[in-house]
């Protein structure tokens, strides 16, 4: 998209829109304290739509180049300078959960600066060219402008009338939101559900050899609580209560440990109370279907067994 | 001691008589055979042996390996289906010609029959006290009053002191009688024991044998055990030699016994 004055412009003056602002996205690898980081660089125009939302520490930027707002997951402190380009930056404020699809955490720095930084990043021979002024190319591009409407104005008019008079690709936040849920939120999910499915196969697995070896070791005793008159409801029950109390401790350690780690991990994770209790009930399913083996062995013990050395 | 086979007591033993609701004994078993297998393979573990053990008595059956001997313990103990036979268990009739005439073995144990092991086989992840509970709440007593028995019969043992201690915790005589005392949870008039004195040194194997006589007498309880310690055989009234399935011989012991039952 070409001439962000232009295009913004254009879009600030249809109706119903409140302000504009240009946006440029771009993913860069930078050096900070020995460690290479990967950030995901919004360039935006301070004072119009598309800043960083509300900040966990320091200020907004203020200046017109060399500031940067990062989110807290790149490691990135309050003071801290990060070379971009050919540009150091200072941090002067702090995001919190500001990431991109991929993990990357976000950086806000100015339009121009972000500009200056694609230019800078440019491949050596399209960057003489367009130093020279040749090959139609400019600095002066967006990737896309973000607008705030009036309140009580409909998204769905003022994009289609985008889409109708400006010849130009118009997303609302829900159908933004739709679009990232349902491709890379959701083939993130089926992904991770294919992972999760594969280890609760795994640990049904475990979870089944644990029991059936602990019952295995206990046939004496099984044979004895036979012998002296325990019905087999009893024993089913103690070998489920096992497995029970087995997925019980791996379930709170997982938990635990999810809980406590996900924010150290490039994507950001949301486990709502439903996801946590599905899962519970998942586990409590497969340590049902686990103690099956144990069971079954403890059902075949003879208690005449228990008598003889 | 040696124990001769004694050919009267012998045919006398092996005599089939008819259970009836009359008998004294507590165990009257008659004519008990059991056989695995057709044909060539067929086995005679036991070929009609018939015991009769009363109130009070404390009796020993004997035999070498094979002899039958666990397996009449297995019969007596409502374990395993003869193949023929009659077996009376506190003057109910249970078994008529190898047939039983109880469906719910598992609760006619529970009711009828204490068991006492060669290794106590107490459950290791319960302490003393609800070891000995447990079987109270099995049988449907609820967990108080299993609890105050238990309490009871460990004192009883002499073992009280010992109530809160796991399994691990114990001496082999303090399990021992931990597992007596799980034996006589429900009140029942007829224990089994299974080498009940094998793994414990003479001292404890003495103890033992004087708690299974002390309880015979007091409960007025039948206590038939297999048994190859030759230590303790003249702390029994009788001790009946199995071999190769047939009862070869019945000794009436002249010790503790024998002079009580003028045998």
């Amino acid at each position: 998209m070409g001439g962000r004055g232009d295009t913004r412009e254009a879009i600030a003056r249809i109706a119903g829109v409140e302000a504009a602002g240009s946006l440029t996205y771009q993913t860069v690898e930078a050096e900070h304290a020995g460690r290479k980081l990967r950030l995901y660089v919004i360039g935006f125009e301070p004072t119009r739509p598309g800043g960083p939302p509300d900040l966990v520490a320091g200020r907004h930027i203020a200046r017109s180049h060399y500031e940067m707002v990062a989110d807290q997951a790149s490691g990135l402190t309050l003071g801290a300078r990060l070379r971009l380009g050919r540009s150091d930056f200072t941090v002067v404020g702090l995001t919190r959960n500001q990431v991109a699809s991929g993990g990357d955490p976000a950086t806000f720095i100015t339009l121009l600066d972000a500009q200056k930084l694609q230019f800078d990043l440019a491949p050596p021979a399209a960057r003489v060219q367009i130093a020279r002024g040749g090959g139609g190319a400019s600095r002066d591009t967006i990737n896309a402008v973000v607008a705030r409407l009036q309140s009580g104005t409909a998204p769905d008019t003022v994009a289609e009338a985008v889409r109708r008079w400006k010849h130009l690709s118009a997303i609302t936040q829900d159908g933004q939101e739709s679009i990232l849920t349902q491709s890379l939120v959701d083939r993130a999910r089926r992904q991770i559900g294919l992972f999760t499915s594969l280890l609760l196969i795994v640990s049904a697995v475990i979870i089944a050899l644990i029991i059936y070896t602990m019952t295995m070791e206990k046939l004496k005793q099984i044979a004895t609580l036979k012998l002296i008159g325990a019905p087999d409801r009893t024993i089913i029950g103690m070998i489920v209560q096992q497995a029970l109390a087995l997925g019980l401790i791996g379930f709170t350690i997982g938990a635990t440990l999810i809980f406590n780690i996900k924010d150290y991990f490039p994507r950001r994770v949301v486990l709502e109370p439903d996801n946590v209790l599905a899962l519970a009930g998942i586990v409590l399913v497969v340590c049902l279907l686990s103690s099956g083996l144990g069971v079954r062995a403890a059902l075949k013990v003879d208690p005449a067994t228990a008598l003889g050395g | 001691m040696a124990v001769a086979p004694r050919e009267s007591d012998a045919t006398a033993a092996e005599k089939p008589r008819a259970p009836t609701q009359q008998s004294a004994p507590l165990v009257q078993a008659v004519a008990i055979s059991k056989h695995f297998g057709e044909g060539e393979t067929r086995v005679d573990a036991l070929r009609e042996v018939s015991i009769d053990v009363n109130p009070g008595e404390v009796v020993a059956l004997l035999g070498p390996s094979g002899s039958g001997k666990t397996t009449l313990l297995n019969v007596i103990g409502c374990i395993l289906d003869p193949s023929a036979g009659s077996l009376s268990l506190d003057g109910e009739l249970v078994i008529e010609n190898g047939r039983w005439l109880r469906g719910n073995l598992r609760q006619l144990r529970l009711e009828k029959i204490g068991f006492i092991f060669q290794f106590h086989n107490l459950i290791p992840f319960l302490d003393a006290t609800d070891n000995v509970a447990l079987v109270r709440q099995l049988a449907g007593a609820d967990a108080a009053a299993s609890r105050a028995r238990a309490i009871e019969l460990l004192d009883y043992l002499e073992v009280g002191h010992r109530r809160a201690s796991m399994p691990a915790k114990l001496s082999g005589g303090e399990a021992q009688r931990v597992a007596i005392a799980r034996a006589l949870a429900n009140r029942p008039r007829i224990i089994l024991a299974d080498e009940p004195t094998a793994a414990l040194d003479s001292k404890r194997a003495s103890i033992v044998m004087d708690l299974l006589r002390k309880v015979a007498l007091e409960q007025q309880a039948a206590i038939i055990a297999v048994t190859h310690d030759d230590k303790i055989f003249d702390r029994f009234d009788r001790i009946y030699n199995l071999r190769d399935g047939r009862l070869d011989a019945v000794e009436a012991m002249p010790g503790i016994g024998g002079r009580r039952t003028g045998l």
